[in-house]
């Protein structure tokens, strides 16, 4: 196992193996965690919303309804499609404060 | 069809990543892709379509659905609808023909659950694909994937229930197929038909606005159902739920989401109407069973995860 990284949820006191190339939502899948809800897995539908604390990542495409820019500077970013760099720190938000926010995002309709 | 709207025609998705999206609902889903446009919309159809497209993708940076679309039997009764829409007080938006590739004037309302509807007449009509009009065989050789039979219905989520069934079934000519009430007699999922189908559209309540739950698509019997799951599973495509059965409608079924989020169903069977039929209740306190007749527990990604 010398490639991958480790990943530590902080609220869980989870860590799970994330090999290169797979999201950290995925890794925790296979290791039959559950410290981050798992939605589409295809950065649409934002359920898997976590913030990332510490370590560097690659991010996939997101829904901006989840994930303005400024959500993905301040590292508020989608489990499913983010790519460790290095070991990770996240933080799954309790699931209360995902559905204000949530409630909070407008969809917009067409173009 | 008592208004002349006759059947559903076309939904428009839009997706993060086109390249993905298109692999995902030819390869896997099994549609087969009839044009593109210049604003980089892909056209899709199932092959026992006669129209040329009934999925058409949208590259944007949130996914969801644009609008669905219904056929209108004929340009009189697409008159008629637009003034009886006008009448009712909705705000009604002419897009012109063309604007979809092939595809006639469109009359486009808002429904009061925040979902954007249209009506057409005309399109392309392009016939199977690939059998023959004449002495037809069975089925084309070389689908892909699922081999999907049609489009056949949508889910929207959103407030304002009793408002759309006026709409849909007052204005637009729909009927009541199946509903859910909960203790107060409130109406809360509402499956609305056009047909004998046992839907062309269904709406469940819920808060936001404009929500998709999912686009479905036919299949013809429960083995291609398992068929499904066994491809899901090959591609490692990110799977919902199934395969199952619904109590509500009873169909056979297995839910899966496209590369960007949007829920996808492939089912088969599913209960048929006649005009004397009358609605199917399920009470809110057997909404376990009514979604997921086998496991009979409600799945919270199956009633939350929307885009």
């Amino acid at each position: 196992m010398s490639d991958g990284f480790e990943i530590t949820e902080q609220c869980s006191g989870n860590r799970f193996h994330c090999e290169p190339g797979q999201s950290v939502l995925k890794a925790m899948e296979q290791q039959g965690l559950k410290c981050v809800p798992v939605g589409c897995r295809g950065g649409g539908c934002g359920f898997c919303k976590v913030t990332v604390l510490s370590g560097d990542y690659e991010c996939g495409k997101m829904s901006r309804v989840h994930v303005p820019p400024e959500s993905r500077a301040c590292g508020e970013v989608l489990a499913c499609r983010i790519y460790p760099l290095s070991n990770l720190t996240i933080e799954c938000r309790p699931r209360e404060v995902v559905e204000t926010a949530r409630q909070q995002t407008t969809t917009k309709s067409m173009r | 069809m008592r208004k002349g709207v006759m059947r559903p025609g076309h939904v428009q998705i839009r997706v993060l990543d086109m390249d993905a999206a298109v692999k995902h609902y030819t390869d896997l889903l099994g549609l087969i892709e009839t044009d593109r446009d210049d604003q980089g919309r892909v056209y899709l159809k199932a092959w026992t379509e006669v129209d040329k497209f009934s999925v058409v993708l949208r590259e944007a940076d949130e996914p969801g659905c644009d609008f669905m679309a219904f056929k209108v039997v004929d340009e009189p009764s697409l008159q008629q609808l637009e003034k009886d829409l006008v009448e009712h007080g909705v705000d009604i938006e002419q897009v012109p023909e063309g604007e979809l590739k092939d595809c006639g004037r469109r009359v486009r309302f808002k429904a009061p659950s925040g979902h954007t509807f249209e009506l057409y007449a005309d399109k392309q009509y392009t016939g199977k694909w690939g059998i023959t009009e004449v002495n037809p065989e069975a089925w084309p050789r070389n689908l892909e994937g699922m081999k999907v039979v049609r489009f056949d219905h949508c889910l929207m989520y959103g407030p304002e229930l009793a408002a759309t069934y006026d709409l849909f079934v007052n204005v637009l000519g729909f009927y009541l197929a199946e509903q859910v009430l909960d203790g107060d007699g409130t109406r809360i999922a509402q499956f609305l038909s056009l047909s004998t189908k046992a839907h062309d559209i269904a709406f469940i309540h819920h808060e936001e606005m404009g929500k998709f739950h999912h686009a479905s698509f036919y299949l013809e019997t429960w083995e291609d159902v398992l068929r499904a799951a066994d491809l899901i599973s090959m591609t490692d495509t990110s799977i919902d739920i199934g395969p199952t059965r619904h109590g509500l409608t009873h169909g056979k079924t297995i839910y899966f989401f496209d590369p960007s989020g949007n829920r996808n169903e492939v089912f088969c069977g599913g209960d048929y109407n006649y005009p004397d039929h009358k609605p199917v209740t399920w009470q809110a306190e057997q909404l376990g069973k009514a979604i997921f007749y086998h496991d009979r527990v409600l799945n919270e990604r199956f009633l939350t995860v929307l885009t």
